[in-house]
């Protein structure tokens, strides 16, 4: 099996705090793997490290065995790593066709062209078409991202990220506030996307995390608790003590 | 229509000009021989209206905001001035050009400076530099003349064949075909791959980096191109007015700028040069009324934009005309205020 993306005794301190307690998690290609802990167990941190936000006090990230702990943000999605966000993070006064539209422009390496207008180049387009249909966005694609319903921007969230093509794709909570009625279309776009794209998801939701996820792995005070698959981690007693149980009071 | 072909008219929606963007530069034009006379503050109204422009492409396009883009206009100015006056360059446009080059190289390098930071840093930064060289300019007076400025400027013909001419009909029109043809520039960078990053990293930066755009490498690409546009505003001041003084790095002049984009509003890019022209009328019309307090008026105008909110006073100044398009073409309003367009 091979590793699309792994870390190797991270570590990440804020002063005294050590958020990130020498974390090696491997993630193989094509997985669908999930990420959970208990709130203030340092998922976002993680994250955080793997997209470039935040530099590792020691340890390494590689992607698909290449060292990316050095790299910039931009960078590291033109390596194939990209990301969604669990509060919203879009461009308010940008139409979701501009937003995808710039994705795949910089993707293809196009996105500095100064002297090319929007919308000349029959293959951006033609991707730009093909995502906005598949995400259920071509209706509004004339609309500003601001005004759309909270469930389309939290589909075009998750359709930016798409549109960088990614390799990995991390996935902070796709769910996150959602309303019931529009929580299907997202669980579908994500059930729906490219098996050959690894996902780590991160989630807090269990109902999400045991119906995607293939192998799971438990973060607790920012160290790994216990990885395995689903039905594993459901019976382990120590998950059940510091998560699960949590979880069900809730 | 299939989803393709609506996607891709769509995407180049934005770029096709507006029935309104033509009549406002026939306006423009057609102010030339209505007003004969009144060349020189038109001239002015031009000059400020380009230096807004390069104000608006780094503020209303990549959100960096600066009090000191008086230290680009003022690099040009002398450049063009010291190019002149020494001969170096006698043709106007091209020391237009290379004095346009010059506030870009400086442009260039303080722009690493200038995109740490937040907002509050940048003003200070932005700030500091424009009195660093207006002390500079002061300090190094056998080069720039000192708090006289340059004296004795002969402009040559412009491409050798126009003469610049005393009532300031020369200066005009080659003022406004600078304009327009950066203007055009402006308009065609704005409305690329390029121009919509920008408008990402100002709506969130955050996101801009996460789908693979270089954020620093865009911002200094920006704000390198925005000097050169002030520097070139500043060299069509020393070009078409024969003289560059000290007061070209003033702080006044990077504030009165930011009033003119206040006034005009901003990421649109008719909001500097609407801007200018409203801000050089109301500063004539209160120096007019009263001589001494003029800046009161202003002050209060600037209060009242602010409280009262750019959109609305738009609106309603443009009722009348819509009213009268509706009428009469039964269309939807023609000219809409830029908060409602696009």
């Amino acid at each position: 099996m091979t590793i699309a993306l792994e870390t190797q005794g991270l570590e990440k301190s804020f002063g005294g705090l050590r958020v990130t307690r020498d974390l090696s998690l491997k993630v193989t290609r094509g997985a669908r793997h999930a990420l959970i802990g208990p709130n203030g167990a340092g998922k976002t941190t993680v994250i955080n490290q793997l997209t470039g936000v935040l530099r590792p006090n020691s340890g390494r990230i590689l992607l698909e065995g290449s060292d990316i702990t050095g790299l910039s943000v931009h960078k590291r999605v033109l390596r194939g790593l990209s990301r969604t966000f669990q509060i919203n993070q879009l461009y308010a006064d940008l139409t979701p066709l501009e937003t995808i539209g710039l994705a795949v422009s910089e993707r293809m390496g196009r996105g500095g062209d100064w002297w090319r207008r929007m919308g000349t180049r029959d293959d951006v387009n033609a991707e730009i078409t093909e995502i906005l249909s598949r995400f259920h966005l071509l209706d509004a694609m004339s609309e500003l991202t601001s005004t759309l319903p909270y469930g389309k921007q939290r589909l075009l969230e998750i359709a930016v990220a798409i549109a960088a093509k990614p390799r990995v794709l991390l996935l902070d909570e796709p769910a996150a506030g959602v309303p019931e009625s529009e929580r299907h279309d997202i669980l579908a776009a994500v059930a729906a996307l490219p098996r050959d794209v690894t996902v780590l998801l991160i989630e807090h939701d269990m109902d999400l995390v045991f119906s995607f996820a293939d192998r799971i792995s438990v973060l607790v005070n920012g160290g790994l608790l216990t990885e395995g698959a689903p039905d594993e981690v459901a019976r382990d007693p120590q998950v059940r003590a510091v998560y699960l149980g949590e979880a069900a009071d809730a | 229509m299939t989803a393709l072909t609506d996607v891709s008219s769509q995407a180049a929606a934005g770029a096709r000009w507006r029935i309104s963007e033509v009549v406002f530069w026939l306006l423009a034009l057609a102010c030339a021989f209505l007003f004969p006379s009144r060349y020189l503050i038109m001239t002015d109204i031009v000059r400020l209206g380009l230096f807004a422009l390069s104000l608006d492409l780094i503020l209303g396009y990549a959100g960096i905001v600066s009090l000191g883009h008086a230290a680009f206009f003022g690099v040009g100015a002398y450049s063009a001035g010291l190019l002149a006056l020494h001969g170096i360059i006698n043709e106007p446009v091209i020391a237009l050009v290379a004095a346009g080059l010059v506030a870009a190289v400086l442009g260039f390098l303080t722009s690493f400076l200038v995109i740490r930071g937040v907002d509050l840093t940048r003003l200070m930064v932005t700030l500091g530099i424009a009195l660093l060289l207006e002390a500079l300019a002061e300090r190094f007076s056998d080069v720039t003349g000192g708090s006289d400025g340059l004296q004795g400027i002969e402009m040559q013909p412009i491409l050798g064949l126009f003469a610049f001419d005393m009532f300031g009909k020369t200066g005009f029109f080659y003022s406004l075909i600078v304009l327009f043809i950066l203007f055009l520039l402006a308009r065609r960078i704005v409305y690329s791959p390029f121009g919509l990053s920008l408008r990402a990293i100002r709506n969130n930066p955050l996101r801009a980096a996460a789908i693979g755009v270089p954020v620093n490498r865009r911002l200094v690409a920006v704000y390198t191109l925005a000097a050169f546009y002030a520097g070139i505003a500043g060299a069509l001041f020393t070009q078409t007015s024969a003289l560059a003084s000290l007061d070209v790095f003033a702080f006044e002049r990077s504030a009165d700028l930011m009033l003119v984009l206040v006034i005009g509003g901003t990421g649109y890019l008719y909001g500097g040069l609407i801007g200018a022209v409203v801000f050089k009328m109301l500063q004539e019309f209160f120096q007019s009324l009263t001589p001494q307090y003029w800046l009161f008026w202003i002050g209060l105008v600037l209060v009242v934009i602010v409280l009262v909110g750019r959109a609305r006073i738009h609106r309603s100044v443009l009722f009348v005309p819509n009213l009268i398009i509706r009428q009469f073409v039964g269309r939807k309003a023609v000219v809409v205020p830029e908060s409602d367009a696009s």
